[in-house]
């Protein structure tokens, strides 16, 4: 090996400036995530919660949840039910709204701040809205169910089998606003395979199955992937929508993140709730890497269809 | 990154087909995308519409059937009465005040942070910096116990400590998002001043932070909107009534007593006003920094 040659002063001046500048970042990075993480993994060994007791009881936390705790898969269940439909239908909102907007329609602005605006419109007090619209008297929903001779429309959030498509049903409203990646990427395709296509006579439904969908595929891929993930975390808006923020009817809306509130701060069990932490994280992570795999591919493709 | 950069070009307003004809299926496509997206327009407005509805209603028409969508008379005075029901000033100035302290730590520390990562060479910061792209995968439940187990350790729960100090820890996010948009300005001009003998220090200060404001405003607006509307922090760390934040205030204000919907709605209408206003006057700020979140982060 080559003996590095020493710094010159210039450099380790820059070098000791480089991390004064990061420094903000690097502090926070030990105090605030390695750190936390690092006692996070130690005290899902062990039975802490947060009175005294600090034993280490080895897998018992991981067995316990994998084999002896109903919960842990009913909220794991529960909120992969919630993954599977919201993540699909959410980027089908918004590759809808996408393609409608690249047709060159008049209004575009209007309708870009529309679409935008669920974004915005984020905390306790849409999901309070949320709560009324579904009410199931005298929300417009239902109202409207009704008017269509729908006699018993669903209870929504007082319903075991309606809590999800509920909530379903708000995610996609807010997704409406994920158009603006879409968008980018119709945009991004040649318009001449659509000139080839219209010259051998596709109509634009066939143009749109043999052109738009496979040149978007990478983009809905990475959304799914990365969606999905993001989803196994979703349960911050069932502490509001869910009666005393239970997770009920009937524990129809205990999501995982939920649970592990529950265990952390309102049972105290700390060791538990770790474990279930970290499960998490192996399943983030699982998800990175089919996402890491995935991209590698498609960048491959990309470069080929130039 | 890499769809983000074609966000926007001006290629969209321009590349209209004026030189051909019109054909019939491309009027007919049209129309149907302009027809359904009103119609789409209209499902997103209509809870809105229905809020601000229900929030102008008369006792009387709110659980009218069929529904009322106009009322009648108008009851502006609803927005007072429902202020007056739960001490919301003292809200609305604590989320203020804890809006802008964080909202200052995030620019201030990431753009430091940034300022590292883009333009300064040193050992290890190429290893540094995938150790902060990894951390943004981190879901924010894993750290939420142990830094709870911290926080209280330190005394600081029923305090907002927890809720802001860490803003002054440049999160990876925004760093992130701040080192691409540095790494974007000319070497040549920080380089320039550095042989004149300015400090790296005196080129953030007056050579970067003056030309990033674009990036820099997204990152301060999506910071506050993000912070005005946080729930969950909040309600773990902020025990007293007189701490609480609009958020914590309107679901206590729902769960207290059972208060009736004109009053919530008014309420919830007042307090998601400020973050109205702000999109309204930055709408572009907000559409960058969601095309950027939405492409790394999904």
């Amino acid at each position: 090996m080559v003996k590095r040659p020493r710094m010159s002063a210039m450099r380790r001046k820059e070098a000791i400036t480089g991390y004064l500048f990061i420094m903000p970042w690097l502090l926070g990075f030990i105090l605030f995530t390695a750190g936390p993480m690092l006692f996070s993994l130690y005290a899902s060994f062990t039975n802490y919660d947060v009175t005294s007791r600090f034993d280490w009881v080895g897998l018992e936390n991981y067995r316990r949840l994998l084999f002896d705790d109903p919960f842990f898969w009913l909220s794991l269940k529960n909120t992969a039910y919630y993954a599977v439909f919201a993540v699909p239908l959410g980027i089908a909102t918004g590759l809808i709204i996408a393609v409608l907007l690249n047709q060159q329609v008049p209004g575009q602005r209007v309708f870009r701040t529309i679409f935008f605006l669920p974004k915005v419109l984020t905390g306790v007090a849409v999901l309070l809205l949320w709560l009324w619209v579904f009410n199931p008297n005298f929300g417009p929903i239902n109202v409207f169910l009704r008017f269509l001779g729908v006699e018993n429309p669903p209870l929504w959030f007082s319903d075991p089998n309606w809590s999800k498509p509920a909530l379903i049903i708000m995610s996609m409203w807010g997704a409406a606003g994920g158009y603006i990646i879409y968008l980018a990427g119709l945009q991004g395709i040649p318009k001449h395979l659509y000139e080839a296509a219209a010259i051998d006579g596709a109509s634009p439904f066939r143009q749109f199955l043999a052109i738009t969908v496979p040149m978007m595929s990478p983009t809905i891929f990475f959304k799914l992937i990365v969606g999905f993930s993001g989803a196994m975390q979703f349960w911050e808006s069932v502490l509001i929508v869910s009666e005393g923020g239970q997770g009920g009817p009937s524990y129809s809306t205990l999501f995982y993140g939920l649970y592990m509130w529950q265990e952390a701060f309102g049972r105290y069990r700390m060791g538990y709730a770790s474990a279930m932490a970290w499960i998490l994280l192996l399943i983030t992570l699982a998800f990175t890497v089919i996402q890491l795999n995935l991209s590698k591919r498609w960048v491959h493709y990309e470069g080929d269809s130039r | 990154m890499r769809q983000a950069s074609k966000l926007e070009t001006p290629e969209t307003q321009t590349r209209l087909p004026k030189v051909r004809r019109w054909n019939p299926w491309q009027i007919l496509l049209r129309t149907l995308a302009f027809v359904l997206l009103c119609i789409i327009s209209a499902a997103i407005l209509f809870p809105a519409l229905w809020m601000i509805s229900t929030a102008l209603k008369p006792d009387t028409q709110v659980y009218a059937s069929p529904p009322i969508w106009i009322p009648d008379p108008l009851m502006w005075e609803n927005f007072a009465k429902a202020w007056s029901l739960a001490p919301f000033t003292r809200y609305f100035i604590n989320t203020s005040l804890f809006t802008l302290a964080v909202v200052f730590g995030t620019v201030l520390s990431c753009s430091l942070a940034a300022y590292g990562f883009a333009k300064l060479r040193f050992p290890g910061r190429d290893f540094l910096f995938v150790v902060l792209l990894a951390t943004m995968m981190i879901p924010g439940m894993v750290t939420m116990i142990p830094q709870f187990i911290l926080f209280s350790k330190l005394g600081w729960v029923g305090t907002y400590l927890p809720l802001v100090v860490p803003s002054f820890f440049a999160g990876a996010f925004f760093t992130f998002l701040l080192r691409q948009f540095y790494l974007t300005i000319p070497t040549e001009l920080s380089e320039a001043a550095k042989m004149d003998g300015a400090s790296d220090f005196w080129i953030w200060r007056r050579v970067i932070v003056p030309l990033s404001a674009p990036a820099l405003s997204t990152v301060a607006i999506f910071t506050f909107e993000g912070t005005w509307n946080s729930y969950v922090g909040p309600i773990l760390y902020l025990n007293k009534e007189e701490l609480y934040t609009l958020q914590v205030g309107l679901q206590f204000f729902r769960t207290a007593s059972e208060v009736q919907w004109q009053y919530l709605m008014a309420a919830s209408l007042l307090v998601m006003l400020p973050v109205i206003i702000i999109f309204f006057a930055f709408q572009r700020y907000f559409v960058e920094g969601a095309a950027i979140s939405s492409a790394v982060k999904g």
